[in-house]
C-alpha cells in the first residue's frame, strides 16, 4: 500500500513538474490566441477551438509521462522478475551481455567477465567489440532492422578464440538487447591443430627419418658384415627414434594447450611447493650435468591463481634448460620474490644460470617454435625446439609474463612474473 | 562518457566520435591481421582485399575530422570535451596510418615469393602479434578509460623493437648468403619495418588517451631499443 501511494505521489509530482516546465509555452500560446481573436475579430469559435487544441497538446506529453511512470511502477512491482533475470544471466554458462539502445552494457554475467575482462556497466559495447562484423551486428540490431541475428567472431589475441555471437531484442519494447557468445574455439582449434601438427611434424620429423633411412641402407649394404659399425649405427638410429618420440610428445602437449580455451578461474597454486617438487624431479639431471641448484625463496605466502600441472611444466622446462645449457657455470639459482616492492602485485620467479648466455639478437625470438640458437647444441642436449614455446603458451594463458635477460659469457636469467589477480 | 551535458545532442556527437574511432580501430586491426596472414600464406586474393579495405579507413578519418571541426565550431568545447575532440582527430590519424602500413604489407605480398625460410615468416608473425596485441590493448584502454594499464604498452614497445632488430639481422644474413635473396628479403625488411611502425602508432595513441583522460602529458621517458641503426654483419664492417 505504501508503495502504491508513493507511486501516486511520484506521478503527481511529475505532472506538476511537467506543467511548471511548460508554463511559458502555455502562457505565450494563450496570449497569442487571444491576440488573434481581438485583432482579427474572427468568430468566437476559432479561438475556442485553438484553446482546446492547446490544452490537448499539453495533455499529450502528460499522458506519455503517466504511461512511462506506469511502466516504471510495473518493473518496480515485479522486483522478483528483475531479480530472476539477473540470476538467469548468472546461470547461463556462456558469456552473456545485456545492453541498451545506445549499445551501453547494462549487465554482463560472470562468464562474460571471465572471457573478456575489462567490462563494466555503462561501458560502450561498440568500443569493446571493434571487429567489423560485430559492429555490423550491433548496428543492425539497434536500428531495428532485424529482431535477432548471429555472426562468427574471432579474437586472435592474446589467445585465439572463436565465438558464434547471437544478438536479439529482449521482450517487447523494453529497450534492452542481449548478446550471447557460444564458444566454438575448440572445433576450430581441432581443425587448426591437425593442419599445424602435420606441417610442423612433417618438417621436423623428416631429418631424423632421413638419417634412419640412410643408416638402414648402409646396414643392408656396405656395413652388412661389420659388427662394430653395425652396433654404432644402431645406437645412432636409437637416438634418432628417441628424438622423434620426444618431438611428438612436445608437439602433442603444445597442441593440447592450444585446445584449452582459457584458464578456469578459482584454482590456486602454492609456488613454493610446486617449485620444490620441480627441483626434486630434476635433481638427477642436475647431478648428471654437475650443476648445483640453489634456492632463494622469499618468506610469506607465495600463492598465485593458476593451474599446478601447467606451471610445473613451465618451471620444469626453464630449469631443465638452465641445467643443460648453463652447465659450464656449475650452479643455477632459483629465486622467488613477492612482488610488493615492484610496480604491480604478484610473484616473480627467476631462474638464473651462469653458462655462456644468449646473444642479444636471439633473445626476442627464442620462444618461437623450433627457433634454436645453436642447432648442434640443441640436438646434443636432446632439445626439440619447443620447450620455450610451451612455456610462453602456458604463461600467456596465465596472463603472466616471461622476461629474459642475458649477457654473453655471464649466463642468462629467465624471470616469470605471475600476477596476483 | 562520464559527464552529461544539458544538450543531449552534444553528448550524442561526442559519442559518435568515439564509436567511429572504435570502428576504425577494429577495421585497422583486421587489416593488419589479414595482411600478415596474406604474406605468410602467400595469399594474393586476401592481399587484394586488404588493399581495397583501406578506403574505409580513409573515409573514416575524413568523417571524424569533419565532425570534430563542426563540434568545435558549434559547441565551443572546454577542458575534457576539447581534449576528447582533439584526441579523436589525432587517434583517427594514427589509425589511418596503421591501415596504410597494413596496406603496404599487403602490396608486397606479390613481390615476396614463398621460398624464404619458414623461420623468417614465423618471426614476422611473432612481430605482428606483438604489434597487434599492443594495438588491441590500447584500443581497449580507449574503451575503458583505465589509463593505469597504459604502462604496459610502452614495455611492449621495447619488445617489438628488440624483435625487429633481430629480424633485421636475420634478413641481412640471408641477403649475404645469396644475392638472389635480396629482392624478397628487402621487401620483407620493409614489411617488418611497417609492422614495427604500427607498434609506434599504438604507443602514440596510448599517449593521446593518457592526455584525454588526465589532462597531463605522459612522462617522456621513452627508451629506444631499436638498434638497427648499428647492425653490421661480420665481414661487412663499415669502410672508414
Amino acid at each position: 500500500m505504501a508503495e502504491a501511494s508513493a507511486e501516486q505521489n511520484g506521478t503527481g509530482q511529475a505532472l506538476a513538474a511537467r506543467l511548471w516546465r511548460s508554463r511559458w509555452l502555455l502562457a505565450i500560446g494563450a496570449v497569442a490566441i487571444l491576440g488573434v481573436y481581438f485583432f482579427a475579430g474572427a468568430s468566437i469559435y476559432v479561438p475556442l477551438l485553438a484553446l482546446a487544441v492547446l490544452a490537448a497538446v499539453t495533455m499529450l506529453p502528460v499522458d506519455a509521462e503517466r504511461q512511462s511512470a506506469n511502466d516504471a511502477a510495473a518493473i518496480e512491482a515485479s522486483g522478483l522478475q528483475r531479480l530472476s533475470g539477473e540470476y538467469l544471466a548468472a546461470a547461463v554458462a556462456d558469456p552473456l551481455i545485456i545492453f541498451d539502445q545506445s549499445a551501453n552494457i547494462v549487465h554482463a554475467n560472470a562468464a562474460a567477465f571471465a572471457a573478456f575482462g575489462g567490462l563494466a556497466p555503462g561501458m560502450s559495447l561498440s568500443l569493446k567489440f571493434r571487429a567489423p562484423e560485430m559492429q555490423a551486428l550491433l548496428d543492425g540490431i539497434l536500428a531495428g532492422e532485424v529482431a535477432s541475428d548471429a555472426v562468427d567472431y574471432t579474437e586472435k589475441l592474446p589467445v585465439e578464440r572463436t565465438y558464434r555471437v547471437s544478438a536479439s531484442t529482449v521482450g517487447h519494447a523494453t529497450g534492452l538487447y542481449v548478446l550471447v557468445f557460444k564458444d566454438q574455439s575448440e572445433t576450430r582449434r581441432i581443425d587448426r591443430m591437425r593442419a599445424d601438427f602435420i606441417a610442423n611434424a612433417s618438417h621436423e620429423l623428416r631429418t631424423p627419418l632421413a638419417s634412419i633411412a640412410g643408416f638402414i641402407e648402409t646396414l643392408r649394404g656396405p656395413a652388412r658384415n661389420d659388427p662394430a659399425a653395425r652396433d654404432q649405427f644402431l645406437q645412432i638410429m636409437q637416438n634418432q627414434t628417441g628424438r622423434m618420440a620426444r618431438l611428438i610428445d612436445d608437439l602433442l602437449s603444445l597442441s593440447r594447450l592450444e585446445m584449452k580455451p582459457y584458464l578456469r578461474p578459482g584454482t590456486e597454486v602454492d609456488l613454493r611447493q610446486t617449485i620444490d617438487s620441480v627441483i626434486d624431479s630434476l635433481a638427477p639431471l642436475a647431478n648428471e650435468n654437475g650443476v648445483v641448484i640453489e634456492r632463494d625463496f622469499a618468506d610469506g605466502p607465495l600463492v598465485v591463481p593458476g593451474d599446478r600441472d601447467e606451471l610445473f611444466q613451465v618451471f620444469e622446462n626453464l630449469l631443465e634448460n638452465a641445467c643443460k645449457y648453463g652447465q659450464s657455470g656449475g650452479h643455477v639459482t632459483v629465486s622467488i620474490a613477492g612482488g610488493e616492492g615492484g610496480r604491480e602485485e604478484g610473484v616473480d620467479v627467476t631462474i638464473r644460470d651462469f653458462g655462456p648466455g644468449i646473444a642479444e639478437e636471439h633473445i626476442p625470438r627464442i620462444t618461437e617454435r623450433f627457433y634454436r640458437v645453436d642447432v648442434e647444441s640443441s640436438r646434443t642436449q636432446k632439445g626439440t625446439g619447443l620447450g620455450l614455446s610451451i612455456v610462453k603458451h602456458i604463461l600467456t594463458r596465465h596472463n603472466a609474463r616471461l622476461s629474459i635477460r642475458s649477457e654473453v659469457g655471464k649466463g642468462a636469467a629467465f624471470t616469470v612474473h605471475l600476477p596476483a589477480r | 562518457m562520464q559527464s552529461v551535458h544539458i544538450m543531449s545532442a552534444y553528448d550524442e556527437e561526442l559519442k559518435f566520435l568515439s564509436k567511429r574511432i572504435a570502428a576504425m580501430g577494429g577495421h585497422a586491426e583486421r587489416m593488419v591481421e589479414q595482411a600478415v596472414a596474406a604474406l605468410v600464406n602467400a595469399d594474393h586474393g586476401l592481399a587484394q582485399k586488404v588493399i581495397q579495405d583501406d578506403l574505409v579507413l580513409d573515409e573514416g578519418q575524413r568523417e571524424i575530422d569533419d565532425r570534430a571541426i563542426v563540434i568545435i565550431a558549434r559547441r565551443q568545447p572546454m577542458a575534457t570535451d576539447l581534449r576528447e575532440i582533439v584526441g579523436a582527430i589525432r587517434i583517427s590519424a594514427d589509425i589511418e596510418r596503421v591501415g596504410d602500413l597494413g596496406k603496404n604489407v599487403a602490396k608486397r605480398v606479390a613481390s615476396v615469393d614463398g621460398r624464404q625460410p619458414n623461420s623468417l615468416f614465423r618471426g614476422l608473425e611473432a612481430l605482428a602479434n606483438l604489434a597487434l596485441t599492443q594495438l588491441k590493448e590500447v584500443l581497449d584502454v580507449y574503451a575503458s578509460r583505465s589509463v593505469d594499464r597504459i604502462g604496459f604498452v610502452r614495455d611492449r614497445d621495447d619488445q617489438i623493437d628488440a624483435m625487429y632488430t633481430s629480424l633485421f639481422r636475420e634478413l641481412l644474413t640471408y641477403m649475404m648468403e645469396d644475392p638472389r635473396n635480396i629482392t624478397p628479403c628487402t621487401h620483407l625488411l620493409f614489411c617488418a619495418k611497417n609492422i614495427e611502425r604500427i607498434g609506434d602508432h599504438a604507443t602514440n595513441i596510448a599517449e593521446t588517451i593518457y592526455y584525454i583522460v588526465t589532462g597531463d602529458q605522459m612522462p617522456a621517458d621513452r627508451p629506444k631499443s631499436d638498434k638497427t641503426d648499428k647492425v653490421v654483419l661480420p665481414g661487412m664492417a663499415p669502410v672508414k
